[in-house]
């Protein structure tokens, strides 16, 4: 402890400037996300799986000069070898090439679906939200029956009724999903409206589109990628089950699900021709799975610090 | 020495140098750094100080309610119970300790009752474990301890439960639930902060007829001037996680020698003063606790800031009484203040 | 004072909300008051006396069941078109909670951009920066600031924010609702000196609705006293402390605590206790609201609800007791 001097001892007071300060570098709420996101190993490693598989979705089918219909029947049912990386199918066609272009369609599908599902679920849900009364009971009681039908029924029933095509499977998917995303929305803006932020703009004078697009939707875009980010890999699984029963898309059409509907056919003798759309299925899948769990901690405000 | 003995022989709770933080996401949070304080037995020692002061986890830690590993109690601190060290506790005396020898009444009620229980049931719960009684001398001790806290028709709502009571009401039952197997510890954590004033008062009462009737020693943690005038016999001022000033309720009131303590003292507007006076304010907020300041933690808000406050922390001043205050003014070489004397009734202009 | 009109007019107003067939929680029943230009009215009142109710019906955020509110003469619920306009740019509010008060995904210049947007009071961006800046350094901020989003400020910093976003359509009058309750000791200080600086630099109006009766005596001119959503007493502060009238009145008064030991344990013998509990608001029975805990209860406080009169230099009470000759 060295000595104290009596000129430590002069008042200096406060300095005004400090009083205020902030010290740390100012944040959005997205830059604060990123970061947290980017602190979970296992979603930045999905991020970067997800990232390969949009590549060679795009670029597989090229990379060997194979086009997934030309049949070459001399080369059928052959292993994984140097030329055809996984192998080919009982009429000679090249599975890497296949496989990539499968993918392409059961992740085309499930993002269109779920584009379908959100639009329609907003819109449904800030009606609810907005009317209230009995328009609200009425929407809802629309939803509660639309619940009570098992689903996969649903699905089965409209594509036999519409077909076995790519548009047909679209409205499956999106006929039934839509009713969580409804709800989810309505119960939101319900909660948003009694914000006093909302308060706040109301008494500024602010009309209801300006509310809409400048206080609801920013607060909402959390949640609704949440959403996305479960309902993407649901999709493209309940698209490979139907396709795998016959019910969804049918050869010469292909997705994941057809690839693995015709690998199980010749599973006994011809494993690998199973296995590798099953593998990219479940790589698939499982990625979009861990980041969506990884976004639901990095988006959730209760974590924040 | 001699009133050092004194104070060990006659004190129920001793704490000395704690230290807590808590591991958050964006590093260390030292909530608490280094509090010593005693409360003897019978008495009433209210832990006054802002939101972020660290009073409530002193109170927690008190309580055994600080969370390894997000919360850490570190090494040195000790807290002594009638003369044991009960961060040294294994699982069977935490057991008797919690509930039955210190009892803790929270801030919110409804979220410290057990929803899916009988309110009687919940003070049954207490005495049977703690004081072994059989369940129909529980119910019946129950009912008593609602009697005692004035709740009118006690068997009726013994059969009740948390949500179909007013919050005066749940904050009653929380304060019997906590005597009622007579603890010598008892610890308030901002109990009357959620109500209105006319139940304030009321709840306040209670808990000093209780303290009174059982001499039970009451930590009251709060930021309320006129709860802690109204129940407390001692005080102790906590700033940024330290006691800024400890003493006798006169003291702190009347006399007090910290710079925060005046100002704080000054920012409370009361009723029998002058109207649309400019109130003392305390300019600023306090610091951020992941960094806390090396000097003394008041020096970047305090207008009698001194180089040597900014660099090192100030010692303990005794003064009478066990009134003490952590401020460089008061060392020998320090240059004469003029220090407020807040008489009785008024508050003088002094700084 | 009392020569010019007031600003704001209130006519017996109720809201009712109907919760259910047969419960109505009646929140404001039949209040009726004045402001007038360059005062503070304080609001003050437990949980349950509709005192937010009230703000908030008057300021246009809630319709009405009936009686009138009326801005400037004119009833603030049946405005139109540009009329209404201008009510939004002339009358503010500031509200309770600094954490809900101002919207997560906005800076802190939007914020309070966002008045001047919506009122056009500002011709290009130059402008509107240095509005923004003019007002956020009004309330004690700086200008670097305006970039920051307001999970980075205190409590106290979050209400000047919110100060600034009323101040920035240069308002006439401003409701407070609350504005300092959920903020620390020594900050509650610092918002109430901004408040009644601003109100001598800028000639604002203000509604103060509070629980806190120290905070309220302090920064009002005049006082009302809400119970159950009914008027009980309006007069000046220091009358209200120095003769309160109503029963309810001195029971408050005496409940509060004084930061002051001495005092503390004089008053102790002299405390009037309340007993038994704030009833509920839902179904109230006919008569006076305090009838079940006054201990001056008579006969006709169970009939009739007592009118609001004045006993002299404009203290008003509303209470059978002191309307009469008595005084207590």
């Amino acid at each position: 402890m060295s000595e104290l001097s009596k000129d430590q001892f002069k008042i200096i007071g406060y300095k005004e400037e400090n009083i205020n300060k902030i010290e740390r570098p100012t944040i959005s709420y997205w830059q604060d996300a990123w970061r947290r996101l980017k602190k979970n190993p296992i979603a930045m490693m999905s991020i970067v799986v997800l990232g390969l598989l949009v590549v060679l979705i795009i670029v597989g089918p090229y990379i060997q000069n194979y086009d997934y219909i030309t049949m070459n029947v001399a080369k059928k049912n052959q292993g994984p070898t140097g030329a055809n990386w996984f192998g080919t199918d009982n009429l000679g066609r090249d599975l890497f090439a296949r496989t990539w272009v499968g993918a392409r369609a059961s992740i085309l599908i499930a993002i269109l679906a779920t584009g379908i599902k959100l639009l329609f679920g907003v819109a449904y849900g800030a009606a609810m939200a907005h009317f209230g009364g009995w328009v609200d009971e009425l929407l809802m009681r629309i939803i509660e029956v639309i619940n009570s039908i098992p689903s996969l029924l649903l699905t089965i029933l409209i594509m036999m009724v519409l077909g076995n095509s790519f548009p047909a499977l679209l409205v499956a998917l999106s006929i039934t999903s839509w009713c969580n995303t409804a709800r989810q929305v309505r119960g939101m803006i319900k909660q948003l409206r009694e914000s006093e932020y909302i308060y706040a703009a109301e008494v500024l004078g602010a009309g209801p589109l300006r509310i809409i697009f400048k206080h609801y939707i920013p607060n909402m875009i959390g949640i609704l990628i949440l959403d996305a980010s479960t309902a993407i890999p649901s999709f493209i699984f309940t698209e490979a089950g139907l396709s795998f029963l016959g019910i969804g898309l049918k050869s010469p059409d292909i997705s994941l699900g057809v690839l693995i509907s015709l690998g199980q056919q010749s599973m006994d003798f011809y494993p690998y021709q199973l296995l590798f759309p099953c593998l990219i299925l479940c790589v698939i899948v499982m990625a979009f799975n861990l980041l969506g769990d990884g976004l639901r901690d990095a988006l959730d405000p209760k974590l924040r610090r | 020495m001699e009133s050092e003995k004194r104070q060990i022989d006659t004190s129920v709770l001793r704490v000395e140098d704690l230290r807590v933080s808590y591991h958050t996401y964006a590093g260390e949070v030292q909530a608490v750094r280094g509090v010593s304080f005693h409360v003897d037995k019978g008495e009433a020692l209210a832990i006054v100080g802002e939101s972020g002061c660290g009073k409530s986890v002193t109170a927690k830690s008190v309580m055994g309610l600080i969370k390894p590993p997000q919360g850490e109690v570190k090494k040195g601190s000790a807290i002594y119970f009638q003369e044991e060290n009960i961060l040294n506790y294994n699982k069977q005396q935490w057991q008797q300790y919690k509930g039955g020898k210190c009892s803790i009444i929270f801030q919110d009620a409804l979220a410290a009752l057990n929803p899916t229980m009988r309110i009687g049931k919940q003070i049954m719960e207490n005495l049977q474990i703690h004081k072994r009684m059989s369940k129909k001398q529980a119910a019946a001790e129950a009912v008593e301890m609602l009697r005692r806290v004035g709740i009118p028709e006690p068997e009726k709502r013994a059969r009740q439960y948390p949500f179909e009571l007013s919050g005066g009401m749940r904050q009653r039952v929380m304060i019997a639930i906590a005597f009622a197997c007579d603890p010598p510890l008892l610890i308030c954590d901002e109990p009357t902060t959620a109500l209105d004033v006319t139940i304030q008062g009321q709840i306040l009462d209670i808990i000093k007829d209780l303290q009174k009737e059982k001499n039970t020693s009451v930590v009251m943690i709060t930021h309320d001037l006129g709860v802690v005038a109204n129940i407390a016999q001692r005080i102790a001022v906590m700033y940024c996680g330290m006691i800024v000033e400890t003493g006798l309720a006169e003291d702190i009131f009347y006399r007090p020698k910290h710079p925060y303590t005046w100002a704080l003292i000054r920012s409370v507007p009361r009723l029998d003063l002058e109207n649309k006076q400019e109130l003392a304010t305390i300019p600023g907020t306090p610091p951020d606790l992941l960094s806390p300041p090396k000097g003394c933690p008041f020096s970047t808000r305090c207008t009698f800031c001194m180089p040597v406050c900014l660099e090192r922390m100030p010692e303990q001043t005794p003064f009478e009484e066990g009134h003490t205050a952590a401020c460089w003014l008061h060392h020998p070489i320090a240059p004469e203040t003029p220090v407020p004397v807040l008489k009785g009734g008024a508050a003088h202009e002094g700084m | 004072m009392k020569e010019c009109n007031p600003i704001l007019s209130v006519k017996h107003l109720k809201k009712y909300y109907q919760i259910s067939r047969s419960a109505t929680l009646k929140a404001v029943d039949d209040v009726s008051f004045d402001i007038y230009p360059g005062e503070t009215l304080g609001m003050v009142g437990e949980s349950g006396c509709g005192k937010t109710t009230c703000g908030r019906t008057c300021v246009g955020l809630y319709g009405k069941t009936d009686g009138d509110v009326l801005y400037n003469g004119a009833d603030v619920h049946t405005l139109q078109g540009s009329e209404r306009f201008r009510f939004k740019r002339e009358v503010q509010m500031v509200f309770q909670d600094p954490y809900g008060s101002l919207d997560p995904r906005m800076t802190v210049a939007d914020i309070i951009g966002e008045g001047i947007d919506i009122h056009h009071l500002a011709k290009n961006k130059k402008e509107r920066q240095e509005k923004i800046y003019h007002y956020l350094e009004q309330v004690g901020l700086n200008q670097e600031h305006a970039s920051r989003f307001i999970h980075e400020f205190s409590g106290g910093q979050r209400q000047r924010i919110s100060i600034a976003r009323a101040l920035v359509v240069e308002p006439k009058f401003i409701v407070l609702d609350e504005p300092i309750s959920a903020l620390d000791v020594s900050i509650q200080a610092q918002i109430v000196n901004l408040l009644v600086d601003l109100q001598k630099r800028m000639g604002l109006t203000y509604l103060f609705v509070a629980h806190d009766l120290s905070m309220v005596k302090h920064i009002s001119d005049r006082v009302a006293v809400l119970y159950l959503g009914t008027l009980v007493e309006l007069t000046s502060s220091a009358k209200l402390y120095d003769n309160p009238m109503h029963p309810y009145t001195q029971a408050l008064l005496s409940a509060i605590p004084i930061p002051d030991p001495n005092v503390e344990r004089e008053r102790e013998s002299q405390k009037i206790k309340l007993q038994c509990e704030v009833p509920s608001p839902i179904n109230t029975k006919p008569g006076c609201r305090f009838q079940g805990r006054c201990q001056y209860a008579m006969p006709v406080c169970r009939e009739k609800m007592p009118g609001l009169v004045d006993t002299g230099d404009s203290h008003f009470v509303a209470c059978h007791l002191c309307s009469g000759e008595k005084k207590v």
